[in-house]
């Protein structure tokens, strides 16, 4: 696709549809933080409401994983980076390359995540379907599972969303329709991809490592 | 052409002139248009249509309040009565009304643009919008919701009887919809404007929408977010808002509203800019203090986020938390009465005429002074426990909404009708309708408001005896407002092909959506417009009828 072909016909030029894609990934993102927004709130104030039961349950989280997926996360958030500069200088095949690194990461995430819900599923701390938690706090410990499960859920739906996006420009790039005059899709998705990330930084601290040494 | 000597040659001129209704005609060019002039037309219809379904819920609900005992339906559907009406009305009509069809059509005209910045995604919210109709439908079909429109916990959840799941599916995915529209507006209003047009030049139409747009974008998520999580609790019988389970029933409304108070002003915010638009044409004369009325619709749309607290006021919320946001509350009423001040220091030695837009316009700015000063009755704390949940605050909101958004809507209708099908509507008419439903509407709700103060409860069926000719006017007002609310629905379809032809700029009004022909071409512009000065002047110099 040539510059000229990639220009819709509702923008002057394509600095103006550059700028205009480029904001409406910024404003969906913050669509996405005020998402993201509401399950952190209440996720807050159940743990203000229950501190103890929330420290028991994150002790049963797998932290060597969760740190080892925070590594991969970041590491795919640098090679999604270096490819936007790719795109930007144009060099077709170092795109691909590092947008394959990226799906590639990103699927390890989602493997060691999936992981992770085997083990859960198999210790029995699957609220609603596979629950049997003994001890003092069996309700409130089941509410963070609960939590735990739909706000690293919701995460890893849009990290497969991320993959779906990432595989779709591997085929653009492919065709050739980007060059160092034209690359808005790959900076935008990069966007996505580095909000997505910035999700995990928040959920990795509050899920894991916050309630670990709160006294039983 | 040569065999129809009645048509006189003005006529066939702009039969001829291709505009965005004439240049194709297959039902597969208005199902995959990315015009945004046509999917305004496919919010129109389809808007309508919901429209009358959440108003024939009323009209059932008004007969059976004819009569203090539940004689027509059971309790039980009464309930799902109200319900429907509320989902319907405020989720697939009131929401979408302007933004989605008026707002469609003319920003990106009014900023001299060819189309919103993304119209493949314009099309897109469409179809969550219909597809979120049908689910809603469903519901509808399958027996209905009975929780109330605001599908508070534990009626939503651990008592639940009735197809809530498929309803707040729904209300989610239309949702969606309405946060693309936000999206779309956003990014067009910064970044598609025509050389020239300065934020300081643009129509308040479209402040009022950006201001909308803010809080499509910023509070429908956490909507989104709330019905998600009440899905899951049902789904999976977790207790994230269930007591029995840990789980806080009040966090739900929390965070309800947290959406859905901004979301009334998303049902008013674009109905002001109507209003804006329409008083400053019909008085002929700017708006009195432009830059507070532009800034008043951002003032409104930034604090409209700050007092959801106060539908918690009897919910166990700490009374510091009720007084703080009854004070915020307090605090909207400023730039809603900046608003209404300035239009009437517009209207104060302007050259008044009374079109059918005009009409609409006074009706509104009444009904909603009504309907906003009873908003700060609710907003002080102790007299809004002694009014909680009555018809004082079905009332309340009625005028803001109906009495407000709605006649704004029709309003707007009208006064872009000629643009948007390239005809006339008959006048007379137009005003008798105008006319009946300001009387209905004012017979309907007025009533109700000294219902509440005695102490009628809303959601119920049966009531005292003593209530019965309160609630018969009440009823005969309803009937009266669906007259009228059926008139502009044929005489408006009788105009499309009887009507007379409309000139680019009947209202002889200021704005670049009238500076070109009627309908527009399906590039809106044959060039694109290069603003030089003001577009909003309209004292400047007598601006000529074409």
């Amino acid at each position: 696709m040539s510059e000229a072909t990639a220009l819709k016909h509702q923008f002057d030029d394509l600095e103006q549809q550059k700028e205009s894609s480029t904001m409406g990934m910024w404003i969906f993102l913050a669509t996405e933080i005020m998402f993201f927004g509401g399950m952190f709130t209440a996720y807050t104030m159940y743990r203000y409401l229950y501190p103890e039961a929330f420290g028991e349950a994150s002790r049963h989280m797998n932290v060597l994983v969760g740190t080892i997926n925070t590594a991969v996360l970041i590491c795919s958030s640098l090679t999604m980076a270096l490819g936007v500069r790719a795109a930007q200088l144009g060099e077709k095949r170092m795109v691909t390359r590092l947008l394959l690194a990226t799906m590639f990461l990103g699927l390890v995430f989602l493997a060691l995540k999936g992981y992770e819900y085997h083990e859960h599923w198999v210790d029995q701390m699957a609220p609603g379907f596979n629950y049997a938690m003994v001890g003092q706090h069996p309700r409130e410990i089941e509410l963070l599972f609960c939590f735990y499960f739909i706000m690293t859920g919701m995460h890893a739906l849009h990290m497969v969303i991320g993959e779906c996006l990432l595989t779709h420009l591997v085929i653009q790039n492919h065709r050739g329709d980007f060059s160092a005059g034209y690359y808005s899709p790959v900076d935008v998705v990069g966007l996505y991809w580095h909000f997505v990330d910035l999700v995990w930084i928040f959920l990795f601290p509050l899920l894991y490592l916050i309630g670990q040494h709160v006294e039983k | 052409m040569s065999a129809t000597p009645l048509v006189n040659p003005n006529e066939q001129a702009s039969i001829e002139k291709p505009n965005y209704l004439n240049a194709e005609h297959s039902i597969k060019s208005w199902l995959m248009t990315t015009d945004h002039k046509r999917i305004a037309i496919l919010y129109l219809i389809s808007i309508t249509l919901f429209f009358f379904l959440g108003g024939l819920f009323a009209v059932l609900i008004r007969i059976e309040l004819l009569t203090p005992v539940g004689d027509l339906v059971s309790s039980d559907m009464y309930n799902r009565l109200f319900t429907m009406h509320g989902i319907i009305m405020v989720f697939l009509f009131l929401v979408p009304s302007i933004p989605a069809v008026l707002g469609n059509f003319v920003i990106p005209m009014m900023i001299g643009a060819r189309d919103l910045a993304f119209p493949k995604i314009n099309l897109l919210s469409w179809y969550l919008y219909m597809a979120g109709g049908i689910f809603t439908l469903y519901a509808v079909v399958a027996g209905g919701v009975d929780t109330g429109w605001t599908f508070y916990t534990p009626y939503s959840s651990t008592y639940s009887n009735s197809y809530v799941l498929s309803a707040a599916t729904g209300v989610f995915i239309a949702g969606f919809s309405s946060i693309l529209t936000g999206l779309n507006f956003i990014v067009s209003i910064h970044k598609m404007r025509a050389p020239g047009l300065t934020w300081g030049k643009l129509p308040l139409f479209i402040w009022s929408l950006y201001g909308t747009s803010l809080i499509q974008v910023l509070g429908t998520p956490v909507l989104a977010i709330t019905l998600t999580l009440l899905g899951i609790e049902r789904f999976a019988h977790v207790g994230i808002f269930d007591p029995a389970l840990g789980g806080d029933p009040v966090l739900f409304q929390h965070m309800f509203w947290f959406y859905s108070h901004p979301a009334v002003y998303i049902m008013i915010l674009p109905g002001m800019g109507v209003v804006s638009e329409v008083v400053a044409c019909f008085a002929r004369k700017n708006v009195f203090g432009y830059g507070f009325v532009a800034g008043s619709s951002i003032a409104i749309a930034v604090l409209g986020f700050l007092v959801w607290g106060h539908h918690l006021f009897v919910s166990g919320q700490s009374i510091y938390a009720g007084m703080v946001f009854s004070v915020l509350s307090y605090f909207v009423a400023v730039p809603s009465a900046i608003k209404v001040f300035n239009w009437t220091a517009t209207l104060h030695r302007g050259s008044i005429s009374y079109d059918t837009p005009m009409l609409y316009a006074f009706g509104f700015i009444g009904l909603f002074t009504i309907g906003g000063l009873t908003g700060l009755f609710l907003a002080s704390l102790g007299f809004d426990v002694h009014v909680t949940d009555t018809y004082f605050v079905i009332a309340h909101f009625h005028y803001v909404m109906v009495g407000g958004m709605v006649m704004a809507y029709l309003g707007g209708i009208h006064f872009w009708w000629p643009k948007i099908s390239g005809r006339m509507y008959p006048e007379g008419w137009a005003k008798l309708a105008a006319l009946t439903v300001f009387l209905g509407f004012n017979l309907t709700f007025f009533p109700q408001f000294i219902l509440g103060y005695l102490g009628m409860p809303r959601r119920y069926h049966a009531y005292p005896p003593e209530f019965q000719v309160l609630n018969v006017m009440s009823t005969a007002g309803a009937s009266i407002l669906a007259v009228g609310y059926l008139m502009p629905l044929i005489y408006l379809i009788w105009s499309i092909k009887y009507g007379r032809r409309a000139p680019a700029n009947p209202w002889g009004a200021r704005g670049l959506e009238w500076e070109t022909s009627s309908p527009p071409p399906t590039y809106n512009f044959e060039e694109t417009p290069i603003v030089t000065e003001d577009t909003f002047k309209y004292s400047r110099e007598e601006v000529e009828v074409v």
